[in-house]
């Protein structure tokens, strides 16, 4: 059974329709790239996995379990999916260390010096140790994405979602963060990534979503995507993004 | 001007006219203190209600704060004052006209309280709402339950936005503090009129009951602005400096 797996998911905003009968399925270990130009719907597709976007029809199972079924019990599932945000999100407030800790601390019951000694082990992974005290605030926006992936990894997810995990960055930083996702994608991690990094999606895209206006207009293997788009919108956006 | 007067025996009670004026402060912190113990501990948990979408959280916390800053404060405290024990069961009503200690007190406390409660939690509110949306996504998509989120992330972060406003809050409670003069509470500004009933010097006891509050009021803003430096976010966009 596949990991996350949409059957028509449709949501309105008003009368606007911002997901149109979606239908695809992310096996575990895949790595699934989601593009298409903004407004397309993207974000909203991959913020429904987790349940932070309600849709009104169809069904979505995750993890044998169906988001949208009230019965769910959505903290629990969520705490097994990492999630990954355009803006980093992390909490100000809190140093780097204690951002890594809370949720192992209050969601998976894990003891501080567990935790700490979990977190500082993800740190280091990503490179970032040194700044284990640090406070957001002080950290650049790289450091900040990569801090936030770590503490999506801190709780063992079974997943993870990129949304749009590089656009708010400066050209520099972005291949810092897209070299830890890479080596995530190369661990086996099964990935679903909104991102118009057309490169990562060629190294490690196992296959690629594109969007547009709500809908699942292509839904290949990469090299079905990159080799012979079948719709026009894709091969128009293809050759906006690729030729510049 | 002439201060004399202040160590001259007062017209009643065996003190001088400085003991009045000390106790007329002590009643005026008294009143403020309780009275800001009331508002923010209400005005909070009326401020969380009002961000929350569920309908019987945040209905009732509307219609409160609405009701409550709508109404002048010194109808507030004839209402507390002359109008409660007259609509509450007999036997309380009798209770708080005859046997309650210090009815004019707490009339008092009540009514500054409950009417500054409507205001802070306005800004309680206002400081939730300016955390970005996506923060809040972060914290659930970790698997918090929406009270975790409140408890570690909107409540720590809403607070430390909103101490500026709650500092002119918390001045404002003193100030308005005198109006408990009009139920008879004898705080600093009743003293004062007292005072200078007594004893004709209107210039000299009013401006004395001015730099009382100034030195009061600048207690608290030093207060507070430690607080403020206290929790400051290191690098956050939000704290300035």
């Amino acid at each position: 059974m596949a990991m996350i797996e949409f059957k028509n998911v449709s949501k309105w905003y008003g009368s606007f329709q911002v997901l149109k009968d979606c239908t695809t399925q992310v096996e575990k270990g895949e790595v699934i790239v989601v593009c298409g130009p903004s407004g397309s719907g993207k974000s909203t597709l991959i913020k429904c996995v987790n349940g932070l976007e309600p849709f009104q029809s169809g069904s979505l199972i995750v993890n044998g379990q169906s988001v949208g079924d009230k019965a769910t019990n959505l903290p629990q599932l969520r705490a097994k999916i990492g999630m990954v945000f355009q803006n980093f999100e992390l909490f100000p407030h809190m140093n780097v260390t204690a951002n890594l800790n809370l949720a192992q601390v209050k969601v998976l019951g894990r003891g501080v010096e567990e935790a700490t000694a979990k977190s500082h082990a993800l740190l280091r992974r990503v490179g970032l140790i040194d700044h284990a005290q640090k406070f957001p605030g002080q950290l650049s926006g790289g450091q900040q994405q990569r801090v936030s992936i770590a503490r999506a990894l801190a709780m063992d997810p079974i997943a993870m979602l990129f949304d749009e995990p590089t656009s708010a960055l400066d050209p520099e930083m972005i291949n810092e963060v897209l070299d830890v996702m890479v080596e995530l994608a190369q661990e086996g991690m099964t990935m679903m990534c909104v991102t118009h990094e057309m490169g990562f999606a060629r190294k490690v895209a196992h296959r690629v979503i594109f969007m547009d206006r709500g809908e699942i207009v292509e839904d290949a293997t990469k090299n079905d995507f990159f080799g012979t788009p079948r719709s026009e919108r894709a091969q128009q956006f293809l050759s906006k993004i690729l030729h510049h | 001007m002439d201060f004399g007067f202040l160590t001259q025996p007062a017209f009643s009670g065996g003190g001088t006219y400085l003991d009045w004026v000390i106790s007329g402060v002590k009643w005026t912190l008294l009143v403020s203190l309780c009275a800001w113990v009331i508002a923010f501990t209400i005005g909070s948990v009326l401020g969380v209600m009002r961000t929350t979408r569920v309908a019987w959280l945040y209905g009732p916390a509307t219609a409160y704060v609405e009701l409550f800053r709508n109404i002048p404060l010194l109808v507030h405290m004839f209402i507390w004052y002359f109008v409660v024990p007259e609509i509450v069961p007999n036997t309380l009503g009798t209770w708080m006209k005859q046997g309650m200690p210090m009815p004019e007190f707490w009339s008092a406390v009540l009514a500054l309280g409950f009417y500054t409660a409507s205001r802070v939690a306005e800004q309680v509110r206002s400081g939730i709402q300016s955390i970005p949306r996506g923060q809040t996504h972060a914290a659930l998509a970790t698997g918090l339950t929406m009270p975790q989120v409140y408890r570690h992330l909107l409540l720590p972060m809403g607070y430390r936005i909103v101490i500026p406003p709650l500092t002119s809050e918390f001045l404002t409670i003193f100030k308005n503090s005198s109006v408990a003069l009009t139920i008879g509470v004898l705080e600093l500004t009743a003293q004062a009129r007292t005072i200078s009933e007594y004893t004709f010097r209107t210039f000299e006891i009013f401006t004395l009951a001015t730099v009382v509050y100034v030195l009061i009021t600048m207690a608290v803003v030093v207060v507070m602005q430690l607080l403020e430096r206290r929790v400051q976010v290191p690098g956050y966009i939000g704290t300035g400096k």
